[in-house]
C-alpha cells in the first residue's frame, strides 16, 4: 500500500535486510559474557534511540524544538521509583501494594508494580504532561517555543530534585530529593521471569531492543499516515496546513504526546536498569544531549536518529570514559603535562561534535529523504523560504 | 454602502472591519457571494484585500463585524474548521509544503475529510488503509484535473515549475471539497497565454463542480473577463461594487487606480 518508495520498488531487499539486521543485534549479547561492559554501553544505547525517536517525532516531524525533553525522561523514572520501590513503604499498612511481581518483592512494603504496568502508567503520564507543555506554546513560535520548552524541563527537573520537601496524600514525599530511590525492583516480565541486573545483562538488552522496535514501528507508521503528513506540513508552514484543514491545536499537542511517551517508556526502562532514580540528573544537558543525537543523525530522519542516539551514547559512555580517558590516552597527556580528564569535559566534547557536524554534514548523518532532496537537487523554483512567510496568522 | 441582504447568499460579510493596531487594514466592508458564481475583489495594492481574505479564512479574527458562510456564523472561527466547512484557498506567494512531494501536498489538502487517528494509524486497520488508498487516488486524479503531467505527481513541490507549483496549490485546494473556493491573484507571474487558460479552467470549475469562486486580481482581462460581479477596495474600504462594465466606469474605481483627474472630468 502506502510504503516507503524505496521498498515498493525493492519490496523483499528491505524487509530481508531489516529481519538479518534485527537478527544480528539480538545475537549480539551471545558473543560476549552476561555481565560485559560493552552490552551495558549498549544497552544505554538503545535507551536512548527509544528517547531521541520520541524528541524526533516533536522536533524531526513537527517542527517544534523542544529542550525541555528531560521533563519525560524525569517522570518516565520517576514513575518506578514511585511505583516499583519500598519508596511507599507506609503504605497499606505497611503490607504494600503488589501487582505482578516476583515472589521475592511480593514480601516487601511499597508499591510493586509489573513492568508493563509501569510502561503504561508512564506512557499515560507522559502523554499528559506533553499535551500540558504543548498548550502554553499553541500561540508561540520557533525560539520561543524553545524557551518555554527548556523552562518546563527545568521546572519538571527542580521540583523533583526538591520533591523531600514536598508531601502528597497525607504524609508521602514526591520524590527522594537529591537522595537517590533505591532500590528499583528488576524487571519482571510474563514467562521470562525476574530479570537480574547483577548477574546478566542479557535479558535487559533484549528487552529494550524490543522497545526499539516497537517504537520504531509506531515511528514508521505514524509518518506515513494522515497525522505524520499533518506533522510535516506544520513544520513546513504553518498557515498553509491550517488554510488546508489541519487542526493546530490537536495537531501540536499529539506530537508533543506521542513524543513524550516515548521520553517516558525509555525512563522506565532505565528506572530498573539503574536500579535506582536520581533527581540529579534531570539537567538541562540531558535534552541537550538527546537533542543532540537527534541534530547528529539527521532531523525529521527515522534511521538517521536511531545512528544518531547510538553513536552519541557511545562517544558518551564508551570513547570518553574507556578510550580519551584510558590509560593509553591518559599517558600521552601526562606526558604533554596535561592532567585532564575527559570526562569532565564531556559537553565540550559533544559541542566538539555538533560543531564538525554543521560543518561538514548539516544535514546529519542520514538525512531525511525529503531533505536531502531539497539539498541535492538545486534551486528551480524553489519556494520562499518558509521562515519569511510567517508572519501573517495570528491563530 | 449595502449591506449583506439574501440568505441566499452562500458568502456573507456585514460591516466586517480588521484593525492592527491603529492600522485599519479593513473596514466596514459588506459584500455578499451568491452559490456558483464568480467575483471578483480587486484594488490598489495594500488595499486590505489579502486581508479580507484572511479573515474569511480564519487567519485572521475580524476586529467588528460578521462573516456568515452557508448560513453559519463563522465570525473567528478555526481556519481548519472553516475549511472543513468548505473554503478552500490559494495564495498570493505560493505556500505548498516544499518538502513533500505533489501528490502529498494535495493529500494533505484532505486532511479535513479524512478520520484516521492515531492509534488507527499506528495500527493500520483495514478502514485506515483503505482510507489511505482513496486519498491517494484521488489526489492524483485532483492533480490529473489540474492539468500536471503524470512525471511530476511524485516530485517535489519545491522542485516544480512556477506554474506547476500554482495548480497543485489549486488541486490542494480542491482536494478538501470545497463550496467556495478564494484564489488569492492565481495568474500572478503568468503569461497571457496562461492566464486566459486560467480563466477557462475558473469557468470549468463552476460548471463541473458547481464552485463558487471569490478571487483577488490584478490582471483586468482576466477580472472583467471572468467576473460576474466585482467589488473594489481602496485603502480598506469598499468603494465600489458591481457587474464588471459599471466598475470600470466607476469614477472612484478610476480615481483609486489612476489618481484624481484634474477638474474631475470623464470621458
Amino acid at each position: 500500500m502506502t510504503r516507503v518508495r524505496e521498498w515498493r520498488r525493492h519490496p523483499r531487499a528491505g524487509l530481508v535486510v531489516g529481519v538479518l539486521g534485527v537478527i544480528a543485534v539480538a545475537l549480539f549479547p551471545l558473543f560476549r559474557p552476561p555481565l560485559d561492559g560493552l552490552t551495558n554501553d549498549a544497552i544505554l544505547a538503545l535507551a536512548f534511540v527509544v528517547m531521541a525517536l520520541g524528541l524526533n517525532l516533536v522536533v524531526g516531524f513537527a517542527g517544534l524544538l523542544d529542550l525541555g525533553y528531560v521533563a519525560f525522561y524525569a517522570f518516565g523514572l520517576m514513575v518506578t521509583g514511585w511505583w516499583a520501590s519500598d519508596f511507599y513503604s507506609s503504605v497499606n499498612d505497611e503490607k504494600g501494594i503488589h501487582v505482578g511481581t516476583s515472589d521475592f518483592v511480593s514480601n516487601l512494603p511499597g508499591i510493586h508494580l509489573n513492568f508493563l504496568l509501569l510502561i503504561i502508567g508512564a506512557i499515560i503520564i507522559c502523554a499528559i504532561a506533553g499535551a500540558l507543555i504543548g498548550l502554553p506554546t499553541l500561540r508561540l513560535r520557533g525560539d520561543y517555543i524553545a524557551i518555554v520548552t527548556l523552562a518546563f524541563g527545568e521546572i519538571i527537573g527542580r521540583v523533583f530534585a526538591n520533591g523531600d520537601e514536598v508531601t502528597i496524600f497525607g504524609d508521602n514525599k514526591l520524590s527522594n530529593g537529591r537522595q537517590s530511590i533505591a532500590p528499583v525492583d528488576q524487571i519482571n516480565l510474563p514467562v521470562f521471569g525476574e530479570f537480574d541486573s547483577a548477574l546478566n545483562l542479557r535479558p535487559y538488552y533484549w528487552t529494550v531492543l524490543a522497545l526499539v522496535l516497537v517504537v520504531l514501528f509506531v515511528n514508521f507508521r505514524l509518518r506515513d499516515s494522515r497525522l505524520g503528513r499533518a506533522w510535516i506540513a506544520l513544520r513546513e508552514d504553518e498557515v498553509a496546513a491550517a488554510s488546508m484543514g489541519v487542526p493546530l491545536v490537536k495537531t501540536k499537542l499529539l506530537s508533543y504526546a506521542a513524543g513524550g511517551a516515548f521520553g517516558g517508556i525509555s525512563g522506565c526502562f532505565l528506572g530498573p536498569f539503574y536500579n535506582s532514580v536520581n533527581a540529579n540528573q534531570f539537567q538541562f544537558g540531558f535534552s541537550i544531549f538527546i537533542l543532540g543525537m537527534v541534530i547528529l543523525g539527521g532531523l525529521g530522519s527515522i534511521w538517521g536518529v536511531v545512528l544518531g542516539a547510538v553513536m552519541l551514547s557511545f562517544v558518551n559512555y564508551w570513547l570518553i570514559p574507556d578510550v580519551l580517558d584510558g590509560e593509553f590516552v591518559r599517558d600521552k597527556l601526562d606526558s604533554l603535562g596535561l592532567e585532564f580528564s575527559f570526562t569532565e569535559i564531556t559537553f565540550g566534547v559533544f559541542g566538539f561534535v555538533l560543531v564538525l557536524m554543521m560543518v561538514l554534514r548539516p544535514e546529519g548523518l542520514i538525512p531525511e529523504r525529503r531533505r536531502q532532496i531539497e539539498l541535492t537537487s538545486g534551486t528551480e523554483g524553489g519556494l520562499d523560504e518558509p521562515g519569511s512567510l510567517s508572519v501573517e496568522a495570528r491563530i | 454602502m449595502s449591506t449583506g441582504n439574501g440568505s441566499d447568499a452562500l458568502l456573507a460579510t456585514e460591516h466586517v472591519t480588521k484593525a492592527f493596531g491603529g492600522l485599519v487594514a479593513v473596514e466596514d466592508v459588506s459584500f455578499d457571494v451568491k452559490p456558483r458564481s464568480i467575483v471578483s475583489i480587486i484594488g490598489p495594492n495594500g488595499a486590505g484585500k489579502t486581508t479580507f481574505f484572511n479573515m474569511l479564512t480564519g487567519l485572521y479574527r475580524p476586529t467588528v463585524g460578521r462573516i456568515v458562510f452557508g448560513g453559519t456564523d463563522v465570525t473567528g472561527t478555526r481556519p481548519d474548521i472553516i475549511t472543513s466547512l468548505g473554503v478552500a484557498r490559494t495564495f498570493q506567494n505560493i505556500r505548498l509544503f516544499s518538502s513533500m512531494s505533489a501528490t502529498e501536498n494535495v493529500m494533505v489538502g484532505q486532511h479535513a475529510r479524512m478520520k484516521a487517528g492515531l492509534f488507527g494509524s499506528i495500527l493500520r486497520s483495514p478502514a485506515v488503509r483503505r482510507e489511505e488508498v482513496e486519498v491517494r487516488d484521488k489526489a492524483r486524479e485532483m492533480l490529473a484535473y489540474v492539468g500536471l503531467a503524470e512525471s511530476q505527481f511524485e516530485r517535489l513541490a519545491s522542485n516544480l515549475s512556477y506554474g506547476d507549483q500554482r495548480r497543485v496549490e489549486i488541486a490542494r485546494a480542491l482536494a478538501s471539497e470545497p463550496a467556495l473556493l478564494l484564489l488569492d491573484e492565481p495568474t500572478a507571474g503568468m503569461n497571457p497565454q496562461e492566464s486566459a487558460r486560467l480563466t477557462g479552467f475558473m469557468e470549468q470549475l463552476r460548471e463541473e463542480r458547481a464552485l463558487t469562486i471569490l478571487l483577488i486580481e490584478h490582471d483586468m482581462r482576466v477580472v472583467m473577463g471572468v467576473s460576474e460581479r466585482i467589488t473594489v477596495l481602496d485603502h480598506g474600504t469598499k468603494i465600489a461594487e458591481g457587474p464588471p462594465d459599471e466598475v470600470r466606469a466607476n469614477d472612484r474605481v478610476i480615481e483609486a487606480y489612476l489618481g484624481k483627474r484634474e477638474g474631475g472630468q470623464q470621458g
